[in-house]
């Protein structure tokens, strides 16, 4: 059963890019078909106990009512989706979820361009700064998310400090509605900028230098080599690190749930963030399965796309 | 002459427009040795002095210490195992250019977590894997397997085709040029994405939330759950906060080289 789940998702993947030869797939079993299977088969298998079996069961878990003792339960069809479509509060989740992760991404862009170029000019003591620049995003997210949510605290945080030194009222980052969401897309750029950058910096590294010079001789300024030259050579590197970190964004879950858990209200409700309140606060397990389901299908259109677009660069 | 003074402009500037990336942990570091009475006044500067006070409170309340066990146990038990079954994979995915095969890993690392964990919570209460290590370790294997499979496809590919070749001439088996030849020529790749493995291992947080309980909690849950207790006391979460982490930059700084390829395995390489 969850064999032919794996063979399909296969199959799936080979039908964007047709084989160029065909009449070789004909073929019954490869050359040293048991080594090969030696070698990836834990491998094979362990995925196909941690993700395939989990992921049916998840489905078949969809179509039915489950109580929250998890023990029995009744076939409903498509019941679950039903209410899904008629749910205000999943589609205010979605929209979130587009918000915050679009408009995290696109600041991310244009300053991790930004860095990237900076980081990419010769000085003393770059590696260092370089090496320096990855902590966000390689410390404990957990514990960068207790950090922030003391930042944000009114009164004693970092930014009400700041603040009263220059005489400003006291903002109420995470504890007003309006505010919740954009809060907590900077530290979404605050934590992930460097990713962009330090991609960024790789394609510039490969990018000849050659160009540079000769458009340099023909008396082109800083700014049109940038744009004309520069941008366009690492638009496909940019592309790839926007697809993934869009995907990534679309998933967050440790900063949002330590610093707001969703509120106030429900205000930083992510998809992902409802999912779980459904199966673990609401514990309506049958339900969250439904919005998994759902959101999964859409991640996995999403890795489709850079799938492709990796293909393409 | 005139190039040296914009290098030397470029590096100042560059050290400052990174300045707010740093402020967190500068900020995160103040706290952590700060008196209560200079928290709750919100002012930066320690006006009391400094103490290990919330250090001394976080290793004597709570476990502490056999928390840190746990994310250890979990972290190198799943780093293990991925290396185990991972990197055989990812030599069989590049030496026989199994790209359809390699997606399927590529996949795994796109699921977002809680695609799994909800199934997994399912399954786990129904055959007791709630609150053990195997638990935890086989759901942190799922991050830590794809990974470390994906990193290494690109180290087995760059070996020189001719010693395997000639090793196969010599009448050596696959298996045989895996184990004494290939593996041990990718040993610092290997080391680079164990390490990488491992730090992925410890910052992992919403498995452990849903999966773990009293025997198998890891560190990220713990310190979380010191804003539940009631009192925000923002030194003792400081200070967790800086015990869970300085390891893991400390460790990352030794593979800085390999980070970026690492975050970006899958994303970059098609």
């Amino acid at each position: 059963m969850t064999v032919t789940t794996e063979a399909a998702a296969g199959q799936r993947i080979s039908g964007d890019h047709p084989s160029p030869a065909p009449a070789k797939r004909r073929r019954a079993l490869p050359k040293e078909w048991g080594t090969r299977a030696a070698f990836l088969g834990p491998a094979l298998g362990l995925l196909l106990i941690l993700v395939a079996y989990p992921l049916v069961n998840n489905i078949a878990m969809a179509f039915q009512d489950v109580p929250a003792s998890l023990e029995g339960g009744e076939f409903v069809g498509l019941q679950n989706f039903v209410d899904i479509a008629n749910d205000q509060r999943f589609w205010d989740a979605t929209l979130r979820t587009i918000i915050y992760s679009v408009g995290s991404v696109a600041v991310e862009l244009v300053l991790g361009v930004l860095y990237a170029l900076l980081l990419n000019q010769h000085f003393r003591g770059r590696g260092f700064l370089r090496a320096l620049f990855l902590i966000p995003m390689i410390a404990t997210p957990v514990a960068i998310a207790m950090v922030w949510r003391l930042m944000f605290q009114p009164d004693l945080g970092l930014f009400a400090t700041i603040g009263s030194f220059f005489g400003l009222p006291s903002i109420p980052w995470v504890s007003d509605p309006v505010l919740a969401l954009p809060s907590l897309m900077l530290v979404d750029v605050w934590q992930w900028t460097p990713f962009i950058a330090l991609i960024v910096l790789a394609g510039l590294s490969g990018l000849p230098t050659e160009t540079q010079e000769a458009a340099m001789v023909d008396g082109a300024n800083a700014w049109q080599r940038f744009w004309r030259i520069t941008l366009p050579a690492l638009r496909p590197v940019i592309a790839v690190a926007a697809v993934t970190r869009l995907i990534e964004a679309m998933r967050t879950f440790d900063p949002i749930y330590v610093i707001t858990g969703g509120g106030p209200g429900q205000a930083t409700e992510t998809l992902n963030i409802y999912a779980y309140n459904l199966a673990f606060q609401f514990l309506d397990p049958s339900y969250a399965a439904a919005v998994v389901l759902v959101f999964v299908l859409v991640m996995l259109i999403f890795s489709f796309v850079i799938v492709r677009l990796s293909r393409r660069s | 002459m005139r190039s040296r003074a914009r290098a030397i402009r470029a590096g100042v500037f560059a050290t400052i427009a990174i300045l707010p990336f740093l402020s967190v942990f500068v900020y995160m570091i103040l706290i952590a040795f700060q008196q209560p009475l200079d928290i709750t006044s919100g002012s930066l500067w320690p006006n009391r002095g400094l103490t290990f006070d919330n250090f001394a409170a976080v290793f004597e309340t709570d476990d502490f210490m056999s928390f840190i066990f746990n994310s250890l146990l979990i972290g190198v038990g799943s780093t293990l195992l991925s290396l185990a079954f991972g990197v055989p994979a990812a030599f069989a995915l590049a030496h026989w250019g199994l790209r359809r095969t390699s997606f399927v890993f590529l996949l795994a690392r796109m699921l977002p977590g809680i695609a799994l964990v909800v199934p997994w919570f399912v399954i786990y209460t129904q055959i007791d894997l709630i609150d053990t290590y195997l638990g935890m370790i086989l759901s942190h294997v799922f991050i830590t397997m794809p990974f470390i499979t994906w990193m290494m496809i690109p180290f087995f590919e760059e070996l020189p085709k001719d010693i395997h070749e000639a090793s196969l001439v010599d009448g050596a088996t696959q298996g045989r040029y895996f184990f004494t030849i290939a593996a041990p020529l990718v040993r610092t790749g290997m080391a680079a994405a164990a390490i990488l493995a491992f730090i992925f291992s410890w910052n992992q947080f919403l498995f452990a939330v849903v999966l773990s309980g009293r025997n198998t909690q890891t560190v990220p849950v713990a310190v979380f759950n010191f804003l539940s207790y009631g009192s925000n006391n923002w030194g003792q979460i400081a200070a967790a906060a800086v015990v869970i982490t300085v390891p893991v930059v400390a460790i990352s700084l030794l593979v800085q080289r390999w980070i970026v390829s690492g975050l970006t395995a899958g994303a970059v390489k098609g």
